[in-house]
C-alpha cells in the first residue's frame, strides 16, 4: 500500500496550491466577511474551481463527474484548507454528492449528480438536531401523506443552508430516537412551501443555517433509498465527510504551522530571534512531529475510500482521522496565536482566522472526544 | 520480475528446508541470538539457524558479498524479509554490529577495516558495544572527555564510558575518543575499534530501577588499541558518530512499532482488554477516562505505525535514514512510555508488585511481574540514544530550520571542558 502520492496526484496537489494562493487566498475569505456577501462564498471563483474539475472530482463519469476518486478531492480539500477559501465542497460535492451517490436510484443521480458536477447546484445535508454532533439523535418527522410524505422538524447548523437549492433531509419514519432503524432521507427543493432558513453568522465566517420544516409536503420519489433504511447510507457519508474534513483540517495545521515557522525566524526580541528559544523549539518540534502523524492517517483513509467497496477498517480511519486532526489543529491553531504573541490577536493579522476556523471544523461532523468514544465502540472496549 | 519470482520460490524452498521448526515460534526474550565469542545458545536450534543464515550472508541481506553480506537489491531482500515474514521466522542474530556500527563501516571505513570487522558482524562471531556516553558527557556527547594518545602505532586510551549497553558480555568497543585538546569540541573527536579483550580494559554493570542491568560502566586504564583502527579521518569521527546514532535511532523508534498490537502476550498488548477484566467489565470499559486515553494511545500507535512505514517509503526515494528518524525516535518511545502508563492503571495494583512470595504466584502472576519491569525499563526510552529533548532539539534545528543557540553556547565552553 503507497502512502506517498503519484505522479498524477502531485500534478493536482501543485495546480490546486497554485490556484489557491494566486485566485484564492485568505484575503478572500476576509472580503466575503468584511462586505457581508450575501452568499457567503465567492461564486465566480467556484465556477473557476469547477472549470478545474473539483466539483466532479468523486462523481463518477457516468453522472457528469471525473471519477478522479476521494484521493483528488481531499487533495483539493486540503489545499482549500490551507487559504481557507469558502466554497460548497464540504456541503455539496463531499457530503451531498456522496449520499446521492450511495443512496439514490438511478433516476435521481442521473437528475442531481450533473448539476453538482457542473457547478450549478448547491446542496445541503440537513442532519444535525443537538449543537453537538449526534447523527443518531433525529427527531424530524417524515409521516406518509398521500403517495409522499409530510415533513415536520427542526434542523441546526446545516452547512450552506442559505444558499442551498436542495435540501438532503435526515428525518425518521420510524422508531426512536437514537435507534439506527427508522431513519430515511430526502431530497427537497428548499423552496418547498413551509421551509424557513435562519442563516447563522459563525465564527469561521463560513455559511451555516437552521432550518425549520413546518407540514413540508414532498412527493414519493423525493425519498433517497429505502424508507427507513437510511442509515447505512448517511453512516458511511459522514465517514467519507469525516476523511475529506481532516483532509481540509490537514491544510490548515500545516498552513498555521508554517507561518508560525516562518514568524519564529523574523520576529526578534532580547538581540536574537525567537525562533532560537528552547521553550519554542521543542514545541514547534512536537508539533511538526504530531502533524506527520496527521499526514499518515489522512494519505491512509483517502487511500482506502478509493478501493470502494473493498475498503478496510474504514468507520475506525474515519474516527481516527477526526480525532486526531481535531486534536492536532486544535494544538497547532491556539500555539500559532500564542508564538505570534500581540500580533496574533489582531483581526488585521491572518492567524486568527485559522483558529476561528479550526473550532467550527472540529466541531463539524464530531469532535476529538465523541470520535475516540466511537473509536472505543468499534475496537469493542 | 521473473527473476524476483523465481527468487521468491529459491527463497521459500531453502527456507522449508533450512528453517528448524523451533525457529518458528514466538521468541522469549532469554533466546535472543546476540552472538560473540562467548554466545550463549539457549535453544541448539539457534546455532544452526544463525549458521545457515549466515552462511548465505542473510544475517545481513544488503551487504556486499565481498564482505559476506548477502548481496541483495532491495527488492530481493523485502522479498526475503517477506519469506522470512511469512514463516514466521525469528531473527537469526541481533546485534548492534548489524543495527549500528556495520552500515557506518560500510560507508565511511576502508576496504581492509571492512575486510577485518564485516564478515565478523554477518557471522556473529564479534559481539560490539558502543562507547559513547561518559560520566560528564551525556546529552552533550561532544563534551567527551576519554583522551588517546598516539605512542608508535597505537594509541594510549584513557577514560571512562557509562551507559555501555552490554559491555560486560561484549567481544568489541565502538569508541568516540578525543584526539585534539585544542579545537573546538566537535572537531577534536576520533572515533577507533578496539578489543575489550584488552588489557586495561573493565567493566562494572549498573543496577538499574527495574532492577536489571544492561548497561555499564567502562573504564579503559592506558588501553592500547592499533592506529590503524581508527575509522575515517583523525579528529573526524563526530561525522561518524552523526551518522551512527541516525541507525541507533531508526532502531530504537523500532520500539514504539508495535504499540497497540497484539504480539507480545503480555498485560501491556492489549490495553483495553486488561482493562476490562482486572475490573470485570463484559461489554465496554467502566472507567470512561481510562477508555478514553486507551481510545488515544491506540489511534496514536496506528498513527505512528503508518508513519513509520510512510518515512521508509520515502527514504527509498531518497538514501538512508534522515532527520525523520528523530521524529520517529521520539514518538515511538513517547508511545512506548504512555502504554506501560495506561498497563499500570489498566491492573491496578496488580501491576505493581516486585517480585511475588508464592510458590504458585497467587499473589502475582508472571505477567504482572513482568509489566512493573517494564513499565520501570520504558523510562529509559526517552534518555537512551540522545534524551527527548536532545531529539527535540534535532528537529527544530535540521528539519524546521530554528537558529541553534546551543551551538553558541557550545564554543564558548568547549576549551574549558576539552582542556579538563
Amino acid at each position: 500500500m503507497s502512502l506517498v502520492l503519484n505522479e498524477d496526484q502531485l500534478m493536482l496537489q501543485q495546480s490546486a496550491r497554485d490556484f489557491c494562493r494566486e485566485q484564492a487566498p485568505v484575503a478572500v475569505l476576509r472580503r466575503m466577511r468584511d462586505s457581508e456577501d450575501r452568499n457567503g462564498y465567492p461564486a465566480q471563483l467556484w465556477q473557476s474551481m469547477v472549470a478545474l474539475g473539483w466539483a466532479g472530482m468523486a462523481i463518477p463519469e457516468a453522472y457528469g463527474g471525473f471519477d478522479f476518486g476521494y484521493s483528488g478531492l481531499g487533495l483539493v480539500l486540503e489545499e482549500t484548507g490551507r487559504t481557507l477559501v469558502p466554497t460548497p465542497l464540504v456541503s455539496t460535492v463531499l457530503l451531498s454528492a456522496t449520499v446521492i451517490n450511495l443512496a439514490g436510484s438511478e433516476a435521481q443521480k442521473t437528475q442531481l449528480l450533473p448539476g453538482i458536477a457542473s457547478g450549478e447546484s448547491v446542496m445541503a445535508l440537513a442532519l444535525e438536531e443537538t449543537a453537538i454532533h449526534n447523527p443518531l439523535h433525529i427527531e424530524l418527522k417524515a409521516v406518509k401523506n398521500g403517495s409522499g410524505y409530510m415533513l415536520h422538524g427542526d434542523k441546526q447548523f446545516v452547512l450552506d443552508a442559505n444558499v442551498a437549492g436542495h435540501f438532503i433531509v435526515v428525518a425518521r419514519t420510524d422508531g426512536e430516537t437514537g435507534h439506527q432503524e427508522g431513519i430515511s432521507l430526502f431530497v427537497v427543493d428548499s423552496a418547498s412551501k413551509g421551509i424557513q432558513v435562519q442563516r447563522l453568522n459563525m465564527v469561521d465566517s463560513r455559511n451555516a443555517g437552521n432550518v425549520s420544516f413546518v407540514d413540508v409536503a414532498v412527493s414519493a420519489d423525493a425519498l433517497l433509498g429505502e424508507e427507513g433504511k437510511g442509515w447505512a447510507a448517511l453512516s458511511r457519508t459522514l465517514d467519507i465527510g469525516r476523511i475529506g474534513l481532516a483532509a481540509e483540517m490537514l491544510g490548515g495545521v500545516q498552513e498555521v504551522f508554517e507561518r508560525t515557522v516562518e514568524y519564529m525566524k523574523q520576529r526578534s526580541q532580547f538581540g536574537v530571534q525567537i525562533g532560537a528559544f528552547q521553550a519554542l523549539q521543542h514545541r514547534a518540534a512536537i508539533m511538526y512531529s504530531e502533524i506527520e502523524l496527521c499526514k499518515s492517517l489522512v494519505l491512509k483513509a483517502l487511500h482506502e475510500l478509493d478501493r470502494g467497496e473493498e475498503a478496510e477498517d474504514l468507520p475506525a480511519l474515519a474516527s481516527m482521522c477526526k480525532a486526531k486532526l481535531s486534536e492536532v489543529y486544535m494544538l497547532v491553531s491556539n500555539e500559532g496565536v500564542q508564538m505570534h504573541g500581540g500580533i496574533g490577536m489582531t483581526d488585521e493579522f491572518d492567524i486568527g482566522f485559522f483558529m476561528k476556523r479550526a473550532r467550527v471544523a472540529q466541531q463539524t461532523l464530531g469532535d476529538a472526544a465523541f470520535h475516540r468514544d466511537r473509536y472505543a465502540s468499534l475496537r469493542r472496549f | 520480475m521473473q527473476d524476483l519470482n523465481a527468487f521468491r520460490a529459491d527463497t521459500r524452498a531453502w527456507l522449508e528446508d533450512s528453517c528448524p521448526a523451533s525457529m518458528r515460534t514466538p521468541m522469549p526474550e532469554d533466546e535472543t541470538v546476540w552472538g560473540g565469542r562467548n554466545a550463549v545458545f539457549k535453544n541448539p536450534d539457534s546455532k544452526i539457524w544463525l549458521q545457515r543464515m549466515a552462511e548465505k550472508g542473510w544475517t545481513t541481506p544488503t551487504w556486499p558479498q565481498e564482505y559476506g553480506g548477502g548481496g541483495l537489491d532491495k527488492a530481493q531482500s523485502r522479498v526475503l524479509a517477506e519469506e522470512l515474514q511469512r514463516i514466521k521466522a525469528r531473527p537469526a542474530l541481533v546485534s548492534f554490529g548489524i543495527s549500528m556500527l556495520g552500515p557506518v563501516l560500510l560507508e565511511m571505513s576502508t576496504h581492509e577495516q571492512k575486510l577485518e570487522h564485516i564478515p565478523k558482524i554477518v557471522h556473529g562471531e564479534i559481539r560490539w558495544c558502543q562507547g559513547y556516553s561518559e560520566p560528564g558527557a551525556g546529552s552533550d556527547l561532544a563534551g567527551l572527555g576519554t583522551k588517546a594518545l598516539l605512542d608508535g602505532d597505537e594509541y594510549v586510551i584513557n577514560g571512562a564510558k557509562i551507559w555501555t549497553s552490554y559491555a560486560d558480555q561484549a567481544d568489541w568497543i565502538f569508541c568516540l575518543v578525543r584526539t585534539d585538546f585544542e579545537a573546538p569540541k566537535h572537531s577534536g573527536i576520533s572515533f577507533i575499534l578496539f578489543d575489550m579483550a584488552s588489557p586495561g580494559v573493565s567493566t562494572r554493570p549498573i543496577k538499574l530501577i527495574s532492577g536489571n542491568s544492561v548497561f555499564c560502566e567502562t573504564f579503559f586504564d592506558d588501553v592500547r588499541a592499533p592506529a590503524r583502527n581508527l575509522v575515517g579521518r583523525l579528529n573526524d569521527g563526530w561525522t561518524i558518530a552523526k551518522r551512527l546514532l541516525q541507525h541507533e535511532r531508526t532502531m530504537i523508534s523500532g520500539f514504539g512499532l508495535s504499540s497497540g498490537r497484539n504480539n507480545r502476550g503480555g498485560l501491556a498488548d492489549n490495553l483495553a482488554q486488561t482493562a476490562m477484566l482486572y475490573r470485570g467489565d463484559v461489554v465496554e470499559l467502566s472507567d470512561p477516562v481510562l477508555r478514553d486515553q486507551i481510545a488515544q494511545f491506540l489511534i496514536d500507535s496506528e498513527a505512528f505505525t503508518l508513519t513509520s512505514q510512510r518515512s521508509a517509503q520515502e527514504a527509498r526515494q531518497s538514501k538512508g535514514p534522515n532527520a525523520t528518524s528523530s521524529v520517529l525516535k521520539n514518538y515511538g518511545c513517547e508511545l512506548n512510555k504512555r502504554r506501560y502508563e495506561l498497563a499500570l492503571q489498566a491492573a491496578g495494583t496488580q501491576a505493581l508488585g516486585w517480585e511475588s512470595l508464592t510458590e504458585d504466584h497467587s499473589d502475582f502472576d508472571q505477567q504482572e511481574l513482568d509489566v512493573t519491569r517494564q513499565w520501570l525499563r520504558s523510562k529509559g526510552n526517552s534518555i537512551e540514544g540522545g534524551t527527548y529533548e536532545v531529539q527535540l532539539n534535532v528537529i527544530a534545528k535540521r528539519v524546521l530550520g530554528l537558529p541553534d543557540m546551543t551551538s553558541m553556547v557550545g564554543s564558548a565552553t568547549s576549551k574549558k571542558q576539552a582542556g579538563a
